[in-house]
């Protein structure tokens, strides 16, 4: 019998548990200014969630999906792309929305229940978080054809969860990104767990990065906790992208350290020691122990970050608090371009009930 | 002016504006080389290169939701599921993204994309071929749902449909794809969307159908004729939003209404125009609204599927029922 293809499933790291290097680090974080952004994105986003999951217990918030210790993947991913380029993200991206420019008020709009919050002053072609899993991949390969059939140089960039990998259209997107060869990156936050089904029942797979084996395209597995590796990892894809070099997809390993979402509670399926001994591996805590090392971080910075950061929060928390709910009509604005007339009775008849609501309130 | 066939009036209006808009792009299975299973896309990838018109690879749901991200970033895609019975793996993008893309961003993006697909039956397909799933795209807000009735209306609307700045559901009757001809002249005039076409004056009876059904009833209505009965026949042709004045207006002369459609009956378009008559037509009814429809049965294998269609002497025994009530 001969072997007529064979594959390799490649890992990058560059720190290790203890902060410590594994490898020569990548060009971009022998400049210690550059991690410290990472890091002082990262711990925004880490006190963006823990609060916003605090809005949520004290029912000023709905629903909520933590992305606690899983913050160097979207601060990673997102620091590699340019502005021109286009996000595709899930639900669980919070940390890949802020550095795009999405405000903490629109993210606490949109977890609030109310549609403005997807309307981003910022990054105005980026797409909003995408609840049906793995329908994104599609959609990022339709904007990554847009954006190579009008010679553009530009990459877009979707987020999935592991869970996506099991589903149909993860494949189609990938397979149609191959064929056509699109700038399109694919990074995999493999949190390990999707709500309650671990990895190891969600697929046989060795690994999620040699999906993209079948697809025809590059696929290598990082260390999610290792922001130098998510970056570096993102940032070799993208641009490989953006030179027509087609699509990647990105296995980034980390796990999730709280619950699905504020409406789960994860102790019903797994073990605190397991959750604790995660716990250990969390990239934040890893780049301040080498950073300090490097001697670019010390107690006093953390204390002056945190202040900032916490400062930063509650003030988007205020502002998000005092936004006052969308008036009724809103149901009806922006459904179609221009509200068809077998609509307008509807409407009429929302704004005499809501009327009437507001009498008898 | 050329006399063409309905798949050619679809060619002619997609050569249209690929010519006219360099944002519109096509993409779907089998269209480009092979233009389309239909021949609807025929010579289209020569005449405007790989680059317009894309063969995709065989993926229903990767295909709506490539002309979801295409529309949102811009393009105007017009993406060809190959048969309806294929549909139900798009309905997740159709549903959960392109009808809400503009809503739940405010504005910010949108998704101007077609979504064409050959439907119904009357062909002698194979199973799977023949289904006419309109009403589970018109239940979606923020989705249009259309379907001509004539090759001069498959151009005009479908002019309408690329246009728009809404996602447009387009099927397409195959059974009429190339049973007559109709003199088409090629003006890039967009028939208006929205809106239901009086096919045909009457007084004493409003028919009321869309797509290949429109054949059947138009020769009923040409048959009530020689029984001295003067029909109506309502083109509904844009489901979702439904022009309901227009049906009321004409029952509100005629008092008597007959729904025909080629889907099963239950839970059918049909209810919801009925529904609308009850609701704000009632008192002008001289007789029971009648629906002539497909059973509700799964849809027949060939041999009997023109025994599951509305035909000509359902509809016409429907109307005399009508005719008779006192």
């Amino acid at each position: 019998m001969n072997v007529v293809a064979s594959f390799q499933v490649e890992r990058l790291e560059f720190l290790g548990a203890e902060g410590e290097l594994l490898a020569p680090l990548p060009d971009f974080a022998r400049d210690p200014e550059k991690l410290v952004a990472l890091y002082r994105a990262m711990t925004l986003t880490r006190l963006f969630d823990a609060r916003a999951v605090a809005l949520q217990r004290t029912g000023q918030l709905g629903t909520f999906a933590s992305s606690l210790g899983q913050e160097a993947v979207g601060t990673g991913v997102a620091s590699a792309m340019r502005e021109e380029d286009v996000l595709v993200p899930y639900y669980r991206d919070h940390g890949a929305l802020l550095w795009r420019g999405v405000t903490m008020v629109e993210s606490l709009l949109y977890w609030g229940g109310d549609e403005r919050g997807c309307d981003y002053a910022g990054p105005r072609r980026d797409f909003p978080a995408c609840v049906p899993i793995a329908t994104q991949v599609t959609h990022a390969a339709g904007v990554a054809c847009a954006m190579k059939l009008r010679g553009e140089p530009r990459v877009a960039v979707c987020m999935v969860g592991d869970g996506t990998t099991s589903k149909g259209d993860f494949y189609e997107g990938l397979n149609v990104a191959g064929v056509w060869h699109l700038p399109m990156v694919v990074v995999i936050n493999n949190n390990r767990w999707a709500i309650s089904v671990p990895l190891h029942a969600q697929t046989a797979a060795a690994t999620l990065a040699q999906k993209a084996i079948a697809a025809g395209i590059e696929g290598l597995q990082v260390d999610g906790n290792d922001v130098i590796a998510v970056h570096e990892a993102a940032r070799r894809a993208i641009e490989r992208a953006r030179a027509g070099g087609g699509p990647t997809l990105v296995e980034a390993l980390t796990y999730r350290l709280g619950d699905h979402t504020t409406a789960d509670d994860a102790t019903r399926y797994r073990s605190a020691g397991e959750v604790e001994r995660a716990r250990r591996l969390e990239p934040r805590a890893r780049l301040a122990r080498y950073l300090e090392r490097a001697g670019a971080w010390s107690g006093a910075a953390e204390e002056r970050l945190r202040n900032e950061c916490t400062e930063r929060v509650e003030q988007a928390v205020r502002e998000y608090l005092a936004v006052p709910p969308p008036a009724p009509a809103a149901m009806f604005e922006h459904l179609y371009a221009e509200l068809p007339a077998a609509l307008r009775p509807q409407r009429e008849a929302a704004l005499r009930a809501a009327g009437g609501e507001r009498e008898r309130g | 002016m050329a006399e063409i066939t309905l798949v050619e009036a679809v060619n002619l209006a997609l050569a249209h504006e690929l010519a006219r808009d360099p944002s519109v792009v096509l993409l779907g299975e089998d269209i480009g080389a092979n233009g389309g299973v239909f021949r609807a896309t025929l010579g289209l990838k020569d005449r405007f290169g790989a680059g317009r018109v894309l063969d995709t690879p065989l993926a229903e749901a990767a295909i709506a939701g490539l002309a979801v991200g295409m529309a949102a970033e811009g393009l105007k895609p017009v993406a060809e599921i190959q048969f309806t019975g294929f549909i139900y793996p798009a309905l997740d993008q159709l549903i959960n993204h392109a009808s809400r893309m503009r809503h739940r961003t405010r504005g910010r993006l949108t998704c101007p994309m077609v979504l064409r697909s050959p439907c119904g039956a009357g062909i002698h397909a194979p199973e799977h071929h023949s289904e006419s799933p309109e009403a589970l795209i018109a239940h979606v807000p923020g989705l249009r749902m259309v379907i001509p009735s004539s090759p001069a209306r498959a151009y005009g609307l479908l002019l309408a449909a690329i246009r728009d700045p809404d996602p447009v559901v387009f099927f397409e009757p195959t059974r009429l794809y190339r049973l007559f001809r109709q003199a088409v002249e090629d003006d890039g005039v967009a028939l208006p969307l929205d809106a239901c076409f009086v096919l045909r004056g009457g007084t004493d009876l409003t028919l009321v159908s869309w797509g290949a059904a429109i054949h059947e009833t138009l020769a009923a209505a040409g048959a009530l004729e020689d029984e001295g009965v003067s029909a109506e026949v309502i083109d509904v042709a844009t489901l979702k939003p439904l022009d309901m004045a227009t049906i009321l207006e004409s029952v509100g002369r005629t008092g008597r209404c007959v729904v025909v459609h080629e889907a099963a009956r239950s839970a059918g378009f049909g209810a919801e125009i009925a529904a609308g008559i009850a609701e704000s037509g009632l008192f002008s009814l001289l007789a029971p609204l009648e629906r002539v429809t497909g059973y509700d049965v799964v849809l027949p294998y060939s041999r009997l599927e023109m025994q599951y269609l509305p035909g000509v002497a359902r509809i016409l025994a429907a109307a005399r029922r009508a005719m008779k009530f006192q």
